[in-house]
């Protein structure tokens, strides 16, 4: 297993480097964003509008963190479960969007997208939430105030800790590493 | 009859809210060590010692374990001799949840309307309130934060008598087996066999109260898990659902008697931060 680290927005070349079990630690901005944020981002780009952030080489993660404490840069906050943004997720591809960080598999049209797109999705450990906060340098809500957790949030992270499910070649981590430890009774 | 003012279980709904968030239970520890040392894939034992580590974390920070500190459930016992003053036991409980979750700066989760408005409700009320009268003059509150992500992989199916013993094993697993990694495994997986059809879904939340390791009190149904869980562990999901030997780490069933036409059977899935805890008043 390589640990390769990344810094956004993501570079296309390295990206296709990126093999499907690899581990990952992103650095730089990233943007949160969960099921109320991805219908309203979707119908902004199905009306022609400007996203509150820029797409392009842009990485999206599928968390609302718990809210922070006075003083703190981010309360806990591991990712959600990705394949309830599936539907909204070809569409934010075809625009520039380069990464996704979740957890659980995605469908099989986000999955050719991502080949299309030459995207990756990466997976954080659901549940270790305070851990990955330590990740998180700066935080602040740039769109969706209204949503509460659910709002769009631009994050600065450091090394946070990531595996590579889906690279750019279609290589899927949830199907290789469940056929290598079935057990057929 | 022994007076009890409310505002006893709102203080309690209160502090067991912060406590469970922050706090897993010993038992689930335990296992998740067990889980480490019994896990053979290398990415498996690693996903292992993040959540492990990230145990420790949460404690020392004052964090909650997982962001989605989940729907409030609370379980309520309360003695038949015990006369409840002060105002209405759903607002105590509802006030409790929202001071939890407001001063213990956990995320609140609830939506209004599930479908058309979709709107934060904005202090995590209301809480799913179950209500038992039992002998006796004190109030046992047991609260179960509940995360999305596990929930949404349950199922009931009104299965029939002659699907038997080995039709509830194959639906068990079979639910385990298309959740992949999406519950967050490793699992706790409730199991209610019996009742009706909102009882049984009920049933399989309760076993999940259960303390891992506790034994199912009929040898029949001991078997049934023990055979359930090597099957489930035996489906190559592992930690994360990233491939590995440990899915879940224990199958609790529960059981209560049915209509001669019926066997309802319900999945209530648990992810690996089982988070619950009482207080007797």
């Amino acid at each position: 297993m390589k640990t390769i680290e990344l810094t956004t927005p993501l570079d296309g070349k390295l990206l296709a480097e990126l093999k499907s079990g690899d581990k990952v630690l992103l650095s730089g901005e990233i943007y949160t964003a969960r099921d109320a944020a991805h219908k309203r981002l979707v119908a902004l780009l199905e009306n022609g509008e400007e996203l509150p952030f820029d797409l392009e080489g842009a990485v999206i993660y599928y968390v609302g963190p718990a809210p922070a404490r006075p003083g703190q840069i981010m309360n806990s906050a591991g990712p959600t479960t990705s394949y309830r943004m599936d539907v909204y997720t070809p569409i934010l591809l075809d625009h520039g969007l380069k990464g996704t960080i979740g957890k659980g598999p995605r469908s099989r049209a986000v999955r050719e997208s991502m080949v299309r797109n030459g995207a990756v999705y990466l997976a954080a450990v659901g549940g270790a939430a305070a851990g990955i906060a330590s990740t998180v340098r700066e935080a602040e809500v740039i769109a969706y105030e209204d949503l509460g957790p659910e709002a769009v949030r631009r994050l600065v992270v450091e090394k946070m800790p990531l595996f590579v499910v889906n690279d750019t070649a279609g290589n899927d981590l949830f199907e290789k590493g469940v056929a290598e430890y079935r057990r057929n009774r | 009859m022994r007076e009890l003012n409310v505002a006893e279980i709102t203080r309690a709904v209160k502090e067991l809210s912060i406590e469970t968030n922050i706090r897993l239970p010993e038992d689930v520890k335990a296992a998740l060590r067990k889980a480490l040392q019994v896990e053979e894939s290398p990415l498996g034992r690693e996903i292992l010692q993040v959540i492990l580590d990230n145990h420790v974390i949460a404690e020392r920070e004052n964090m909650p374990i997982c962001q989605d500190t989940g729907v409030a459930v609370v379980f309520l016992e309360i003695g038949q001799d015990v006369h409840l003053v002060g105002g209405s036991l759903e607002d105590s409980v509802n006030e409790g949840v929202r001071q939890g979750y407001t001063q213990g700066y956990l995320r609140k989760s609830m939506v209004d309307d599930p479908v058309l408005d979709r709107k934060n409700t904005g202090d995590n009320t209301p809480a799913i309130i179950y209500t038992r009268m039992v002998p006796g003059e004190k109030v046992k509150v047991i609260f179960a934060p509940k995360g999305g992500g596990a929930e949404n992989m349950s199922e009931v199916r009104m299965m029939t008598a002659a699907d038997g013993i080995e039709g509830v094993k194959d639906f068990v697993v079979d639910r385990v087996s298309r959740s992949g990694g999406n519950p967050c495994p490793p699992v706790v997986v409730g199991v209610g066999i019996g009742g009706d059809f909102e009882r049984c879904a009920l049933l399989a939340k309760e076993a999940l109260m259960r303390k891992i390791g506790e034994p199912n009190p009929d040898p029949r149904y001991r078997r049934a898990e023990e055979e359930m869980l090597e099957r489930i562990n035996n489906l190559g999901i592992g930690p994360q659902g990233l491939g590995g030997r440990i899915t879940a780490l224990a199958v609790h069933v529960k059981t209560l008697p049915c209509h001669i036409a019926s066997m309802p059977v319900a999945v209530n899935m648990q992810c690996h931060a089982d988070r619950h805890g009482e207080r007797t008043i």
